[in-house]
């Protein structure tokens, strides 16, 4: 097996259109390296992009945050602008894995594992992140909802890679939450999660709002009817009550060793309810 | 000479038993120096791996290993036919065809073949080059399924006499205690509650996965090291096995990360044996945690059906129980001892248990921790707990009024001696946790729990060196700091500190035949036979000191860790301690050393009390444990931060198994959640902090009153979080684990 570390963004992208057999990108490798421990991946090259500085790095851009495809969760968490205006976002990163893990888990990682229960990825849709793509024909940027296909699939070709996750300026009087279900108190992976993110008026109307569930469908879902139901309103009880219906229409879950199809559909209106009252609050609601 | 023969502890003014000082494995521990299983290597050596089968149940047809042997890097290949063959259906024949599969598979995981080569990367390429040829036979899973008509049949015709004519084929052994006439006694009761309740299995979960080296050489010497609870049992088990003398094999067992009677047993080390005879190489195994989910000792999964009689005062009148376990794809789950244990913490005139050992294909259970009990106490302690309410009894006091006490004769049998049920009892009802306050969706359970406890086979050898400090031998592998147990027991009695005596686990070819550490047994036997060891040493020295002073052994008395005159009549000589004695040993007859072989019966019984606080959340099930107390008789507690810590490791597994540990099976009979994701131990953040309140009833049966305490704490957690979820989530939980989706569909329902 071959270890490549780039220090460019550049030198990346040519080392990892010219390897001739399966080279995988490395970021935090809290995915990676589990598979190939247990034997369910042997790629020909792993693709380390932890030594190209632009990738480490969270930095100012048009109001909002670009963060680099390499850092990690704790690095997020240190972050007080950041923290400041994506407390949900932070804290669904923050979820992943355990202590040890937060060292190194991305969350440009955590998007391209593709898996409907990725923790930080319903926080990232509800902000309405964009992720940076980079690939021998230059960059693109895709909504963070469009990035997975489906269990394990992304819309990454062969030679491109996530670079960088950029969350967008914060209007004032916004807040955003994210709550899982696990059956147990950390270290698990969600069985629902719902992230909201809402903005409002000075009156407390809400005048925009997202709302996104894990681990209720092949994908995480983004769910406009369930923004739908804030938008306009003061997030009074009746305002809940229709979000957490919509979740619950919404949530087209399977049935397995996590929790039955009846259970995830229930929970998901529970958990957008709650996560709806967070975000309410930081909003200063 | 005189020595002390007490036998009850309150006599006894213990020095060093009682305290609690630094462990002699802790900082080999924390500094990772310690060396467990996996960490044993030898020049040469090759890596072991097993092919295990994809199926629940399959007809091994043919296994070309061919491709395999052939490889470049391959020592050996072994399958079934490479071992000498055992009596089918003996105890031994199902532990070798569990190892390594003979006709049949009978569960996802069981081991159909092994190779050793040289890197994990090439045995790994050499498992997908064996070719096997299964033909698939229909499986069953559950225990209820398994005794319907037209179940998937595991062992025609195995079925012992016990079983009645025209039953299941899957059925294998039948078993029945108590005393009394049911019906009789049922019909004085004011109500009689029938429940069935069922439980899942769990897995001790022990941190270290199986691991072992071994190596054979062509004069049929062989050696194995391996963490395992016993290395006699792995060295009489393999000498049967592979057709080896006992004397030739020589094991080591390493430090142990954990074990919970999952360790009591053999998987790797007769293949791993195999291995070696085959490459003459040594051959390392290291179980991935996949393997140790699909195919290590899980506990049985159990149904129980209860019928039991209360007047509106709260005494039982009668009490009945059908339990049905099914312990994987052999013979022997656990259920002869949950029937036995089932109403043992009761004095009742009209008793019986029915018991049911029903196979399944799943992997063969194994010991876990009161293996069998906690299910039987589940059933039996939810079924008090309801009726009490019921009648808007006290349940602690519903317990007192029917709690068995010194003369009560148990529904298995025995008549007790003094045991302590009664003071846990009292003590939980006077303790602050019973009358603190509850929340909404909140709820408090308690209920009781009893164990057997046990003796066996023991040999411990005592050496003083010339120096003047003390070595215990002894052949159980420590688990619950057994080796900080034995000095503390040998300083004791030899009355020098404790930093005086360094205890080792030794090896086979040094001590006598040791039982597995089971039972709860280490404590009571092995310090019974240290205690007596050390009494020989003491009876050897205080002969040296008589032959200095030129008087009678009878003359001279052993205390404060020297020989005395032991009176007037014996002369004035200064005493000689035990440094001096040892000094000179060589010119008054050599080394002085005492031994001790013993299989001592009068393991005194123990019980608890557990106290549990739980919230639910009424709108997603999830449980929180809030606060929780074991209240539990440890005869005497030789090192209280250890019993501290059983007490809260058994209240710890208890709650996994209560709320979220279980076997989940697809439809094609493979197991689902075989990695610690998706099987749910409780981490820290799940739990408060266990209180524990010790008591110290004597056992009559050990010279210092010890009783063991490592297993009774793991009886009661399942019905004492039951009766707590039931109370907070207003209704009745029977089916463990209380997973939330189960408690949320049950909270819905009612």
């Amino acid at each position: 097996m071959r270890y490549l570390a780039p220090t460019t963004l550049e030198d990346a992208v040519h080392m990892l259109a010219e390897d001739p057999g399966d080279c995988r990108v490395l970021a935090g490798g809290t995915d990676l390296l589990v598979r190939l421990r247990s034997g369910h991946a042997e790629p020909d090259s792993i693709l380390d992009i932890k030594r190209i500085n632009a990738l480490r790095e969270i930095t100012g851009e048009e109001g909002g945050w670009r963060i680099g495809a390499a850092v990690s969760g704790a690095e997020m968490r240190e972050h007080e602008g950041l923290c400041a205006d994506w407390p949900g976002v932070v804290e669904a990163a923050s979820l992943i894995g355990s202590t040890q893990i937060q060292g190194r888990c991305t969350i440009a990682g955590n998007l391209c594992n593709a898996s409907p229960a990725a923790d930080s990825v319903p926080a990232m849709v509800a902000a309405g992140a964009v992720a940076r793509i980079a690939g021998p024909n230059g960059t693109r940027d895709v909504a963070v909802e469009d990035v997975p296909q489906g269990p394990g699939k992304t819309c990454l070709e062969k030679d491109e890679f996530v670079a960088s996750i950029f969350l967008p300026a914060r209007p004032e009087k916004s807040g955003d939450a994210y709550l899982r279900f696990i059956p147990r108190t950390e270290m698990d992976i969600a069985v629902v999660g719902c992230a909201v993110s809402l903005t409002l008026s000075d009156d407390g109307t809400c005048t925009a709002a997202r709302v996104s569930l894990g681990a209720v469908a092949p994908t995480v879902i983004l769910v406009p009817e369930a923004a739908a139901a804030l938008e306009g309103t003061k997030v009074d009880d009746g305002a809940l009550e229709a979000l957490a219906n919509a979740c619950t229409k919404a949530a087209n879950p399977i049935a397995d060793k996590r929790g039955t199809v009846e259970f995830r559909t229930h929970v998901a209106g529970v958990l957008a309810r709650r996560a709806a009252n967070i975000a309410l609050t930081r909003a200063g609601g | 000479m005189a020595l002390d023969s007490k036998t009850s502890n309150e006599a006894i003014q213990f020095k060093v038993v009682g305290t609690r000082p630094l462990r002699p494995d802790g900082i080999d521990k924390v500094t990772g120096r310690a060396r467990f299983g996996a960490d044993i290597s030898a020049p040469g050596m090759l890596t072991g791996l097993v092919l295990r089968s994809p199926h629940a149940h399959a007809k091994i047809k043919s296994i070309d290993v061919s491709a395999a042997e052939a490889m470049e890097g391959v020592h050996a290949v072994v399958t079934r036919r490479d071992f000498p063959s055992l009596e089918p259906g003996s105890g031994t024949g199902d532990v070798l065809d569990n190892c390594m599969a003979g006709e049949k598979v009978l569960y996802d995981g069981h081991a159909v073949a092994a190779v050793a080569a040289s890197s994990t990367h090439i045995a790994r390429k050499a498992l997908r080059a064996i070719k096997v040829e299964y033909e698939r036979l229909d499986h069953v899973t559950d225990v209820d399924e398994a005794i319907k008509p037209g179940a998937p049949v595991l062992h025609p015709g195995r079925a012992n006499e016990s079983v009645p004519e025209g039953s299941s084929p899957n059925i294998m052994a039948r078993y029945e205690f108590g005393h009394g006439d049911i019906e009789a006694g049922l019909a004085q009761a004011d109500r009689v509650l029938e429940r069935s309740y069922k439980t899942e299995a769990t897995h001790q979960g022990y941190i270290e996965p199986h691991a072992c080296l071994a190596q054979m050489g062509p004069d049929g010497q062989a050696d194995l090291w391996c963490c395992t609870q016993g290395h006699y049992m792995v060295r009489n088990t393999c000498a049967e096995i592979l057709g080896l003398a006992q004397g030739q094999l020589r094991v080591t067992a390493s430090e142990i990360g954990g074990g919970f009677g999952g360790k009591t047993t053999v998987f790797l080390e007769p293949v791993a044996l195999m291995l070696a005879k085959k490459s003459a190489r040594p051959v390392k195994m290291v179980m991935s945690r996949s393997e140790v989910l699909r195919a290590t000792g899980p506990t049985a999964s159990s149904s129980v059906d209860v019928r039991i009689g209360m007047t509106k005062e709260g005494i039982i009148t009668g009490a009945f129980a059908e339990l049905r376990y099914q312990g994987g794809a052999y013979p022997g789950s656990p259920v002869d001892m949950g029937s036995m244990s089932a109403f043992a913490p009761y004095d009742l005139e009209h008793v019986k248990t029915v018991g049911w050992d029903i196979v399944t294909n799943r992997p063969k259970q194994a010991a876990y921790r009161a293996p069998g009990a906690p299910m039987a106490a589940f059933a039996v302690e939810s079924a008090i707990d309801e009726l009490a309410k019921g009648f808007g009894l006290d349940p602690l006091e519903v317990r007192l009024k029917n709690a068995a006490r010194e003369g009560t004769r148990a529904s298995y049998g025995p008549t007790y001696p003094a045991i302590g049920l009664e003071a846990t009892l009292r003590k939980a009802k006077d303790h602050p946790h019973w009358s603190a306050p509850l929340g909404p969706n909140q709820g408090r359970g308690v209920a009781c729990g009893f164990w057997f406890n046990f003796g066996g086979d023991t040999c411990v050898s005592l050496n003083v060196t010339p120096d003047g400090t003390v070595t215990v031998s002894e052949g159980n592998p420590d688990i619950g700091g057994s080796r900080a147990s034995m000095s503390m027991m040998a300083a004791e009695e030899l009355g020098i500190p404790y930093e005086k005596v360094r205890t080792i686990v030794a090896d086979t070819g040094s001590l006598g035949q040791n039982e597995v550490t089971d039972g709860s047994r280490v404590t009571f036997a092995v310090g019974l036979a240290t205690i007596k060891a050390a009494r020989a040493a003491k009876a050897e020295m205080c002969k040296r000191a008589a032959m200095v002073w030129g008087i009678d052994a009878e003359a001279v008395e052993w205390k404060d860790g020297a020989a005395h005159p032991a009176g007037p009549n014996a002369g004035t000589h200064p005493p000689m301690t035990l440094a001096e004695i040892a000094a000179i040993a060589s010119n008054t007859g050599g080394p002085i050393a005492g031994h001790c072989e013993a299989n001592p019966e009068g393991a005194g019984v123990s019980f608890a009390t557990h106290m549990v606080d739980t919230e639910v959340d009424p709108e997603t099930g999830a449980v929180k444990i809030l606060r929780y107390t074991v209240f539990q008789d440890a005869g005497k507690a030789v090192h209280p931060a250890y019993v501290e810590g059983q007490f809260q490791g058994g209240a710890t597994q208890g709650i996994g198994w209560a709320l979220n540990e279980e076997y989940i099976y697809g439809e094609d009979g493979i197991l689902q959640n075989a990695g610690f994701l998706d099987y749910r131990i409780p981490v820290a953040s799940d739990l408060p902090m266990i209180d524990t309140v010790i008591l110290e009833i004597p056992n009559p049966g050990h010279p210092y009153g010890v009783r063991g305490v490592g297993e009774t704490s793991i009886v009661p957690p399942l019905a004492a979080i039951a009766n707590a979820v039931s109370e907070a989530a207003g209704v009745r939980m029977t089916d463990l684990p209380m997973s939330p989706p189960k408690v949320l569909k049950s909270i819905q329902n009612s």
